[in-house]
């Protein structure tokens, strides 16, 4: 197995790290020296990235190794993206039961991450449908279920650290069809918008907020909530590429303010409903390729928090704090979530989830800072899969198993091989 | 079922490839090569992936008494028979200069293995009146270069042949498209010195496809390597047996 120097970026690509990287075309070829493995490179910060070490690029390994039409049951390779198993299966009348935002997403990343969906309040999340994982750790293989207790829960959402993660059978969702019924309203402002959410009863159900808004508009936004359509459009065919890094100016305060402005009123006051090819619902960014490159060379940050039900007023504040600030980008989300999680770093509770992208600027950084340490206070805890900027005392209080998880590494990766440098920069292993 | 291909050197990654994005279409796969294990894993996944039927047949190329039993089988098929062959091997010019014996194999797996299973099915595809043959063979073989010419002659040699096998075979009805890739993103080139306009087998996959259903005969993978090969081969044999690249 060749390894290549490769200078690795989080999607967010405002960290960087040169590595070793093999990418192996199967699973035979795994190299004998391991490393962390990597996948679609859709986490925005540094959970992919290995500074001065190695990493195992899992993408080529991507194949459905078997599938049971009766029962929905589906095994693959870690390297299978969501997007494929989407458009694979949806025509035989199944699907993925959880969907990230992005199709690119790996299983692996997707277990790695316990990613969730615009459904998280029905279905939980995405290790809530996995029933049973092949583990390659230093001393060897191994399948586990979620019968092996620890190790399962370190694994779901476990950030690669037990093993890199080779197969895995997962449980896919009956659908009817391969569209999707949407119905998009308004929301003029910040309490309207949440008292919308609550009241929601959607399968799917995702907000887009205009975190650029100030005053009587703060927190306005656009409710979209779905459902499965047993009618069948295929996907549209690709969209545009992003071809090179864009200048600074383009996602400067006024253009963004402008841009928000004019996509509110993309959907009339009345409200309207559509229906859409499952994928442009479900990965609506995936359609401009690359786009991370929008924001220019210097890259952004994405922070994702969530917050008990209990802490409306701190989310409103933060809120309050991000559109004052006027650094935002258009993207930026308001989401309920269940209770659904999986493991012992798995990232939802209960409460309000809400991720807004900020450029790589000057003052973003302190920005984000503040909102994690709120995001502490109201206690809710932020996002592994988005997060580049955290420190390691703020983490703790976010993840109360965080010990549990540590033994349980400790047991299944005894000499560190597998960390990261966001384990690292955030002391996730800690110090046993 | 309506098409058939039967894929030689199914373990390289735009072999793998092509399966897929021809499983997901409903084609019938018969899959072959020498790691049978591996090509197995590819069969389970092109039969999730919507293939009618997907079959693992041994071949290899150094011996042709294996092409036997997947000549038989083609005669079973019902509906269009197309063959795709993507095998080759490609050692370093170094290790072929230290070791002139493994230029033997190196032609065979290029070119007269493959040139000898398409005329051994050729008089059955003609009297099918249908389908394609893809061969695979490299801007390599447009002309010789220092750093792997004995590929590239291979390669070379496959193209002429396909070149005149396409003048027999279209009489007939059955296409034959020549495909020359230029670098692609696979297990050869990862790791190796950084190549221009590198493609992925995706991309070389989508492209191989929007040219059977155009029948196109001659097809550049990335396209931008018609070009360069197009320049490339005005050069004047005096300069350019000095050139290094």
């Amino acid at each position: 197995m060749r390894w290549k120097e490769e200078s690795v970026t989080g999607w967010g690509r405002a960290l960087r790290a040169e590595a070793e990287v093999a990418r192996p075309e199967r699973l035979s070829d795994l190299p004998e020296k391991l490393g962390p493995a990597i996948g679609g490179r859709r986490s925005y910060g540094d959970a992919a990235l290995n500074g001065g070490g190695r990493a195992i690029d899992m993408t080529r390994l991507d194949r459905i190794l078997s599938f049971d039409p009766a029962s929905g049951k589906v095994e693959v390779e870690a390297g299978v993206t969501i997007g494929t198993l989407l458009r694979v299966f949806a025509p035989q009348g199944w699907m993925p039961a959880v969907m990230p935002g992005t199709g690119f997403a790996t299983v692996g990343g997707a277990i790695a991450m316990d990613v969730h969906g615009k459904n998280h309040h029905h279905a939980g999340s995405f290790g809530g449908h996995v029933t049973a994982i092949t583990l390659l750790q230093e001393a060897g293989e191994v399948r586990i279920t979620p019968r092996n207790r620890a190790l399962w829960q370190a694994t779901i959402g476990g950030l690669g650290q037990t093993g890199i993660i080779t197969k895995a059978v997962l449980q896919l969702a009956r659908t009817p069809g391969t569209t999707m019924e949407v119905r998009e309203r308004r929301a003029e402002g910040w309490d309207e918008h949440l008292a919308m959410l609550d009241a929601s009863q959607a399968t799917y159900c995702v907000s887009w907020i205009d975190a650029t808004a100030t005053g009587e508009a703060m927190g306005r936004g656009i409710l979209e909530e779905a459902e499965l359509c047993a009618t069948r459009k295929p996907a549209a065919s690709h969209g545009p590429k992003v071809p090179t890094d864009a200048p600074g100016f383009a996602l400067s305060a006024p253009i963004v303010k402008a841009f928000n402005a004019i996509y509110f009123r993309r959907v009339p006051a009345e409200g309207r409903s559509v229906v859409r090819p499952m994928a442009d619902f479900f990965f609506p960014l995936d359609r401009i390729h690359d786009w991370n490159r929008l924001y220019g060379k210097r890259g952004f940050h994405q922070f994702q928090c969530v917050v008990p039900e209990a802490a409306k007023g701190q989310i409103k504040t933060m809120m309050q704090e991000i559109a004052g600030a006027g650094l935002a980008s258009p993207l930026a989300v308001l989401k309920r979530m269940g209770p659904g999680r999986a493991g012992y770093l798995s990232f939802p509770m209960e409460g309000y989830t809400l991720a807004v992208d900020f450029p790589n600027r000057g003052r973003a950084g302190g920005l984000i800072g503040r909102l994690i340490d709120m995001t502490a206070e109201a206690g809710g805890r932020i996002y592994f899969a988005k997060d580049s900027l955290a420190r390691a005392e703020q983490i703790g209080a976010m993840y109360p198993d965080l010990g549990k998880w540590q033994a349980a590494v400790a047991k299944a990766d005894p000499g560190g091989i597998f960390e990261t440098d966001m384990t690292r920069r955030l002391g996730l292993r800690g110090s046993e | 079922m309506s098409e058939t291909w039967i894929i030689l050197g199914a373990t390289s990654a735009m072999a793998r490839a092509f399966a897929q994005a021809e499983a997901e279409v409903g084609s019938g796969l018969i899959l072959c090569g020498r790691r049978l294990d591996d090509i197995e894993a590819t069969t389970a996944d092109c039969r999730a992936r919507g293939a009618e039927m997907a079959e693992v047949m041994a071949i290899d190329m150094r011996d042709p008494t294996t092409f036997g039993p997947i000549l038989e089988r083609a005669k079973g098929l019902v509906g269009a028979v197309n063959v795709a062959i993507f095998t080759g091997s490609m050692p370093e010019q170094s290790a072929i200069d230290a070791d002139p014996s493994l230029i033997e194999g190196v032609i065979i797996d290029s070119h007269t293995g493959p040139a000898r299973f398409l005329t051994e099915i050729a008089p059955q595809l003609e009297a099918r009146g249908c389908g394609a043959v893809m061969g695979i063979t490299s801007v390599a073989g447009d002309r010789g270069r220092i750093g792997n010419y004995v590929y590239g002659s291979a390669k070379a040699g496959f193209a002429t042949y396909l070149s005149g096998y396409r003048n027999r075979m279209g009489r007939s009805g059955v296409h034959v498209l020549t495909v020359k890739p230029g670098p692609v993103d696979t297990a050869m080139t990862w790791g190796g010195p950084k190549m221009p306009f590198m493609s992925t087998p995706e991309a070389v996959v989508a492209d191989m496809r929007a040219a059977l259903r155009k029948r196109r005969n001659i097809l550049y993978t990335a396209k931008i390597w018609g070009l360069i090969m197009l320049v490339i081969r005005m050069i004047p044999e005096p300069i350019f047996k000095k050139m290094n690249f």
